[in-house]
Order: structure tokens, then C-alpha cells, then sequence
């Protein structure tokens, strides 16, 4: 029996379908760890529903715990409470719950940090040394966030509940903005060990449930085949020796053709709905980039002057860069990326560098590897950067 | 219910506002403030002469003294507030951006403490 895995699959499920019964996140969350404490003791094998158990487990504990406390509030939630037991029995947690809390967590009157701590600890479980691992961020502040958001979340009132339809647009952009930054902290992280796979991991599997609880939404599709599409070439990434290996180089016998193959679909589904968006443009770069044995560019090129029309940032830019040098020249490319400027990030350097190579200007070009070897944030990268810097025939 | 303040900031020592645009305000501000009666959130609001004009109160040990000025020395200072009450922060947030609209500027919002329960 692996509770590790009912614990990561559950967990947040249960906390959301809590935080509904008891009006209260804390006690969601004590309720749903008495109830997984108590599984430990009491499951020899896994009982048929799980996340059943535990939801009617955690409420009877959350009963108990309110007993033992005699304050007015206690006594308010344990009437509640009460009161709902006599409604019909609850089969499980309730998807719904979990929607309910992923926009409660993505709030935007609560700090783009605090969001993306708190949904990877109310929604995907994790503990908190696990968060401040992932973000190399010290224990107490990870934890300090989480506590003064539960707090504010409580204080000001931020409801539990899905935005009516026409907030949607402004209120799904932070939940899609935390599972995007999520899973790019897992793939390219900015600091120590380049990939975390637990980040990406759990990244994916909140934009699946989220895909599933809204599949009208062609943006939250999109990100999942974003997700799923970059995914997919990890293990192409980095070669034997750890080393970092770029797009055109990497063996795409090892890229995951299931992940492949459902980013595709998921493509095409975007296609039919025709509402393209920032993250439904970067999977179908994606989708390009992982058709065939090469990737068309001039495909390519043309998705990313649409990415440019409805998503104008330098970075997006500096990605065109890189498609209009395969389609138009190195000299192009770089005329493209005059007047780009990304302050403090690396890659901005190295794509000059790597432009300035193929149009023989060397001198300039290491100047430019050594402003990126300076600026990169992880070993992996900045041993990449070196070697290409020593290729260099000064 | 619950009631919120919505804090509007005013610079001390910025010039006014032209004539016409204080009247602009003016008259953006009381269409809002119908809206917020008719909607039900009311429970108050206001315009405050500018904080110069303030005076703290303390008393301890039962001496009371009077400083002239208000409480913070610093250059932001609240130049009036409504306070309304709604069902939640999105309803209390959403009036926070007509109101921001209407008086040209920042609004800050804030939660009352919650009154005990009876």
C-alpha cells in the first residue's frame, strides 16, 4: 500500500472539501492530518475510496477537536458542522472544492509569493522545509508567508469560491500565472541544481485538475499542453554527464511521446476554439518544436510575432530572436534584438553571444559569454557557457 | 456582512487640482456614492479637511495633552474614506476599483475587526 502517493493524490482534495464543511483553512488542514495519522494506524490495505475516508475521518475528528474547545467561534463552526452531517452523505471530496480553493489561493489581493506558497501547501501538500527547498527561500519566511496569508484570506474576507463569469478572465490569470511559475522554477531553476522535478511534477498535475474542472477554458488547456510539451523533452535535456543539451542537439528518442502525444491533442483542441492566448501560442511553439525530426521555423517564427502582438515582454522577444536567426540570418536576429534589455538575465547575453559566433565577430562574442557566465544562476549553466566560451578560435 | 474602510490617500503639498477637474471628482464621486446607497453597501463616507489641521489627543496618567498635526509625520496622509459593508473582499474590492475611478486615485482597503458575536 503507498500512502505517499494517497497522501500527494488526496491531500489537497480533502483540504479544499474542508475548508468548505469548516469554514476555516486551519482546521481543514488539522482535520485532514488527524485523518491521515489515523490511516496510517488503521489501513492495512487501501479502503476503497480513500479520499472518502478521509474527508469523513478528518470531519468526525474536527468534530472532536471542537468539542474539547469552548469558545463562541468553536461552538458557531461545530454547529455548522453538525448541521451539515444531516445533509446527504458526502461521496468524497468534491471537485468543485478544489477550484474553489486554488482561486482562493491565487487571490490577487494576496502576494504573488504568498500565492505560489500557499497553493503548493494547501493544493499540493507539501510541507513547508519541501517549499523553502524548492525555492531555496528560508524555512521561516516560506512559512512566514503562508501563515500571513491564511491570516489575511481570514481578516479580509477573500471568499471561497469560483469568480462569476465575467471575473474570470482577470481572476484565472494569477492561477495560471502560480502553475506556469511553479513549473518553471522545477525546469529551469534560478539557483542550485538546474532541474526539481517535484515542482514540475506538481505543477502538471494542479494544471490537469484544473484543465479538467474547466475544459472550456482554452487557456487553461493551453498551459497544460505548454506544461506537458516541455515536459516531455526533459529527459533530453541534460546528457550523460549532467551536462546542459540545447533543443537542436538533444536525442529525440528520449523525449516522452505520451506527454507528446497528449500536448498535441490538446493543441488541436485549442485550434477548434480559435480564442487563441499567450500560453495556447506557447504550446503550439511547442507542439512545433516536438513534430517530426525537425523543428519547421518558419512555423515557428510566425506563432512567435503572434505571441509578440498579444504578450510584448522582452522575453518573448528575445525567444523570437532565436526563431528569426534559423529563418532570416544571425545579422537579423540580432538587429531584432537591439534595444531588448532583461537586466540580470543570463540568457539575454548568451543568445547575443551565440549570434555574434555565427557572424564570426568572436571578440565580441566572448565578451558576451562572459557577461552570461557572470549573470548564470546554476553550475550546470555556467559550465555550458564556459565550454562554448573556450570554443571560441581567438 | 462584513465592513470594510476604504481609505483614499491625499498628498500633503501637492497643489489642488484644477477647478474643473475637483469638479469632475465631485460630481463622479456622488454618482458612486448613490450606487453604494442604492446597492445597500452604505454605512458612511467622507472628505477630510487636510491633516494640518489635525490635532492628537493622548492621556496618561490622567494628564491629557493636545500636539498639533496628526498622528505620523509622513507626507501621505488619509483624505477621506468610505466605509462599506459587503458580503466578502471580491464585493468590497470591486467597489474599491469605481471608487479609485471616481476620486482619481488609489483607494486602500481595509477590513473591519469583526463585531463579537451576540
Amino acid at each position: 500500500m503507498d500512502l505517499d502517493s494517497v497522501y500527494r493524490a488526496e491531500y489537497g482534495r480533502c483540504v479544499a472539501t474542508l475548508v468548505r464543511l469548516l469554514g476555516d483553512i486551519n482546521l481543514a488542514e488539522e482535520a485532514v492530518q488527524d485523518a491521515f495519522a489515523v490511516a496510517v494506524e488503521k489501513w492495512d490495505s487501501l479502503p476503497p475510496n480513500p479520499g472518502a475516508w478521509i474527508v469523513t475521518t478528518a470531519r468526525n475528528r474536527a468534530i472532536d477537536r471542537l468539542r474539547r474547545e469552548s469558545t463562541r467561534e468553536a461552538r458557531h463552526a461545530q454547529a455548522l458542522l453538525l448541521h451539515q452531517r444531516d445533509e446527504p452523505e458526502e461521496v468524497g471530496p468534491v471537485r468543485d472544492d478544489q477550484l474553489r480553493l486554488i482561486f482562493t489561493c491565487c487571490h490577487p489581493a494576496l502576494s504573488p509569493d504568498a500565492r505560489t506558497a500557499l497553493t503548493l501547501r494547501l493544493l499540493a501538500g507539501l510541507e513547508v522545509p519541501e517549499i523553502a527547498r524548492a525555492y531555496l527561500v528560508p524555512e521561516p519566511t516560506i512559512a512566514q508567508r503562508i501563515v500571513r496569508a491564511k491570516k489575511k484570506i481570514r481578516d479580509a474576507r477573500i471568499p471561497y469560491r469560483v469568480p462569476a463569469a465575467e471575473e474570470l478572465p482577470d481572476r484565472l490569470a494569477p492561477v495560471l500565472t502560480v502553475l506556469y511559475l511553479m513549473f518553471n522554477e522545477g525546469y529551469a531553476a534560478t539557483t542550485g541544481p538546474l532541474i526539481r522535478t517535484d515542482l514540475c511534477a506538481e505543477a502538471i498535475r494542479l494544471a490537469r485538475e484544473l484543465a479538467a474542472l474547466m475544459p472550456d477554458e482554452p487557456e487553461v488547456l493551453g498551459l497544460l499542453a505548454l506544461l506537458l510539451l516541455t515536459e516531455a523533452r526533459r529527459p533530453a535535456r541534460l546528457g550523460p554527464g549532467g551536462e546542459l543539451v540545447l533543443l537542436p542537439d538533444q536525442d529525440r528518442s528520449l523525449w516522452n511521446r505520451a506527454l507528446i502525444a497528449e500536448g498535441h491533442e490538446l493543441v488541436r483542441r485549442c485550434l477548434r476554439r480559435n480564442r487563441p492566448g499567450p500560453y495556447q501560442i506557447q504550446a503550439a511553439i511547442n507542439a512545433v518544436h516536438t513534430d517530426g525530426d525537425a523543428t519547421d521555423w518558419t512555423q515557428v517564427l510566425a506563432l512567435y510575432d503572434q505571441l509578440q502582438a498579444v504578450l510584448p515582454t522582452p522575453i518573448v522577444a528575445l525567444n523570437r530572436a532565436v526563431a528569426v536567426a534559423e529563418v532570416h540570418g544571425p545579422a537579423m536576429a540580432l538587429a531584432a534584438l537591439e534595444g531588448v534589455e532583461l537586466p540580470g538575465y543570463h540568457l539575454l547575453p548568451a543568445t547575443r553571444a551565440d549570434l555574434l559566433v555565427r557572424l564570426g565577430r568572436v571578440a565580441e562574442a566572448a565578451a558576451a559569454y562572459d557577461e552570461a557566465i557572470a549573470l548564470a544562476g546554476t553550475e550546470t549553466e555556467r559550465t555550458f557557457l564556459t565550454a562554448r566560451r573556450a570554443a571560441l578560435d581567438i | 456582512m462584513k465592513q470594510y474602510l476604504l481609505a483614499v490617500h491625499m498628498v500633503e503639498g501637492e497643489p489642488a487640482p484644477a477647478p474643473d477637474v475637483m469638479q469632475k471628482m465631485f460630481d463622479q464621486v456622488d454618482r458612486i456614492n448613490e450606487e453604494i446607497r442604492t446597492a445597500g453597501a452604505w454605512v458612511f463616507a467622507g472628505g477630510l479637511k487636510p491633516a494640518d489641521s489635525a490635532t492628537v489627543v493622548r492621556t496618561e496618567g490622567g494628564t491629557t495633552t493636545m500636539t498639533d498635526g496628526p498622528f505620523a509625520e509622513t507626507k501621505e496622509q488619509l483624505g477621506g474614506f468610505w466605509v462599506l459593508q459587503c458580503a466578502d473582499l471580491d464585493e468590497a474590492l470591486a467597489w474599491a476599483a469605481r471608487c479609485s475611478e471616481a476620486c482619481m486615485g488609489p483607494v486602500e482597503v481595509r477590513p473591519f475587526e469583526d463585531e463579537p458575536a451576540a
